[in-house]
């Protein structure tokens, strides 16, 4: 009979802990040391200065200074929180963006869920942008119109993002199968497209878009401001996307390719049935990573005038009222920024999960 | 063979007459001519790189033949998507790498191509899948997904996915080439039984055990060429080229 030894213990307690995760060797000691010394150094005054000695209400900059050992001017934020939200947008209509803006949480937390992803989500969308749509303008049904120059705020920037993804997304799905395809028109084309616009910054795509554009189109068409910006963005991200899908067409093996041809599935159906569903699972840190960096980018819209977030909180600092309160605007600013995008990181990591798991859950529960 | 025009009444499932194909300035196969009739087993075999599998990957039109003449159930190979859509639904074909789709389940693996291709009701789809993977002694893994599957059962999944588009050829390419010993067998028993039910198969193999049982022609291959062609019979006992001889002993010398 050969001895059994007894399991190491699964759980090891505090000082093992502390020995192998801190101070497993000489290097990792000095780092942890350096580390507690900051956290003690620079923790505690951050804190009081973002919580403890913060002031929540006050009617100016001035007030809030006024006070001894004045921590962050969160009145601010405060007083200016409808200005920021909704931009220019007509005060005592500030309820329909505020509405807009809890449709499109809404949107985007039933397409989170997979269990609602059946066509009929894309009509929720129709239905929830148009709905969007007739409250951002109004003119109908006894909404006073609200011309798109004087939108502004959180809702822009959905505006901006959201359409931004929604059309980027699939038009960059064609741009990528396109660069693969064998006709050299159409793959000189995506190519093209693809280099160029992937080779000039963003907020030059914006100028043109602004300044540009409006030369070429014939005299007495406009196209305003939001939806050339919007257009702007759309092809500028789509351009990024493309290759990112790109990579995940690319890391299919040829053998699928194969099999479904030698099944008879046409073209169309292969792309649609065995091809991208392979490739775009595989592609979704890459695709979050680029939303993300959409998302953001948004806020170059304040280069050609419109009201974005950005240049709302930039629009109060100006405020005589209000001067000196930039470090606690553009912190407000980069939590709401950070919401929206640490969220969508967690999704697509949850999602990634879901997606390797779920095949496995699914087999087992058969068995 | 000269009488390829005449119809036959037993006219021949694949016909390929004078078949050449390059890979740019190389010549994969050079002037090839096969005939297989309805219900034959062909079995191919010839060393690495003679172009056995260009030779198969033709019939179902992966590769593009640049010149020569490839019908299959009177059909002609050529550039019409049309014909080599019709062709598709007509020949199985099962890889040496399996190739399965690894997103879906051995079942929905089955029911895809009938039910998007043929448009066969997602019902009859799953009931001809469950019967085929019975025939393919595997109906218990139905609903797992092919990464959890050996590499045995994913093959034998391939096979019922090629049959469940009711096709009147199949073509296998080295089957088991990519299999442990240990597999070989049952998958090979399932080609065996799929030949007793007369299907016409051509198959790259060099199971010669498999060929004996089951081939009505052994088609030898070498550089491009189809050096040979005979009986198991013929072929085995006495080997009319010496390239055959050389090959033959190479595989079952030891
Ligand atoms: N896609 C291809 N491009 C270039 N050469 C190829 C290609 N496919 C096959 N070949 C060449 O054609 C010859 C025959 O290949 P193949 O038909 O795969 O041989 P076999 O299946 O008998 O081993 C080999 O020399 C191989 O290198
Ligand atoms: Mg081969």
């Amino acid at each position: 009979m050969s001895a059994v030894l007894p399991r190491p213990p699964v759980l090891p307690g505090p000082i093992e802990w502390l020995r192998a995760n801190l101070f497993s060797n000489i290097p990792n000691a000095l780092l942890t040391v350096v580390a507690l010394y900051l956290i003690w150094r620079y923790l505690p005054p951050f804190v009081n200065w973002v919580f403890i000695d913060a002031i929540w209400r006050a009617p100016s900059s001035t007030a809030c200074r006024a006070a001894a050992e004045a921590g962050a001017c969160w009145a601010f934020i405060d007083e200016k929180h409808r200005f920021i939200l909704f931009g220019t947008y007509p005060f005592e209509e500030h309820w329909r963006p505020g509405v807009a803006t809890l449709l499109f949480l809404a949107l985007y937390a039933v397409s989170a869920m997979r269990r609602f992803w059946r066509p009929w989500l894309a009509l929720v969308w129709l239905a929830g942008l148009a709905l969007i749509g007739i409250l951002m303008w109004g003119g109908v049904f006894g909404l006073s119109y609200v011309e798109n120059e004087r939108w502004g705020g959180l809702v822009l920037t959905l505006i901006l993002a959201t359409f931004g993804i929604v059309f980027a997304f699939p038009l960059s799905i064609l741009l990528a199968l396109g660069r693969r395809s064998e006709m050299p028109v159409v793959r000189s084309f995506c190519v093209i497209y693809i280099e160029l616009i992937r080779g000039v910054p963003l907020i030059s795509l914006l100028f043109m878009a602004s300044v540009v554009m409006p030369l070429f189109l014939p005299s007495g068409v406009t196209v305003d401001k939001l939806l050339r910006a919007q257009i702007a963005l759309i092809l500028f991200s789509a351009a990024y996307l493309a290759e990112v899908v790109r990579g995940g067409l690319q890391a299919i093996p040829r053998g699928q390719y194969e099999a479904a041809e030698a099944l008879g599935l046409s073209f169309g159906k292969r792309t649609v049935l065995i091809i991208l569903p392979q490739a775009l699972k595989i592609s979704i840190p890459p695709l979050v990573n680029t939303f993300i960096g959409l998302f953001k980018d948004t806020s170059l819209v304040v280069i050609i005038g419109l009201f974005d977030l950005l240049l709302a909180l930039k629009t109060a600092i100006n405020e005589p009222a209000w001067s000196g309160v930039g470090v606690e605007a553009y912190l407000f600013a980069s939590l709401v920024y950070f919401a929206f995008c640490y969220a969508m990181s967690q999704y697509s990591q949850r999602l990634e999960r879901d997606l390797s798991r779920g095949p496995v859950a699914r087999a087992l529960k058969d068995t | 063979m000269n009488d390829a025009a005449r119809p036959a009444p037993q006219g021949p499932m694949i016909e390929i007459q004078g078949v050449s194909k390059w890979f740019g300035d190389f010549q994969a196969l050079k002037n090839v001519s096969l005939r297989v009739g309805k219900g034959q087993k062909f079995v191919v075999c010839g060393p690495s790189g003679s172009g056995k599998s260009t030779m198969i990957r033709l019939i179902n039109r992966l590769e593009r033949h640049e010149s020569g003449r490839i019908m299959v159930d009177g059909i002609e190979v050529a550039d019409d998507v049309k014909a080599i859509e019709a062709i598709r639904r007509e020949v199985g074909m099962v890889f040496q790498s399996f190739n399965l789709f690894p997103h879906l389940t051995a079942l929905e693996n089955l029911t895809l191509a009938p039910i998007w291709v043929r448009r066969t009701s997602k019902q009859a789809a799953e009931d001809l899948a469950m019967e085929l993977l019975v025939r393919v002694h595997i109906p218990e893994q139905a609903h797992k997904y092919p990464g959890q599957l050996s590499g045995g059962q994913q093959q034998r999944v391939a096979i019922a996915r090629a049959l469940a588009m009711r096709p009147k050829v199949m073509l296998f390419d080295e089957p088991t080439s990519a299999l442990d010993p240990e597999m070989i067998k049952e998958v090979l028993d399932v080609m065996i039984e799929l030949a007793e039910e007369g299907m016409t198969m051509v198959v790259v193999t060099h199971e010669m055990g498999f060929a004996r049982t089951v081939a009505d022609n052994i088609v030898f291959m070498d550089q491009g060429e189809i050096v040979e062609t005979g009986t198991p019979k013929d072929f085995f006992a006495a080997p009319k080229t010496d390239r055959a001889k050389l090959f033959l002993s190479q595989i079952l010398g030891h």
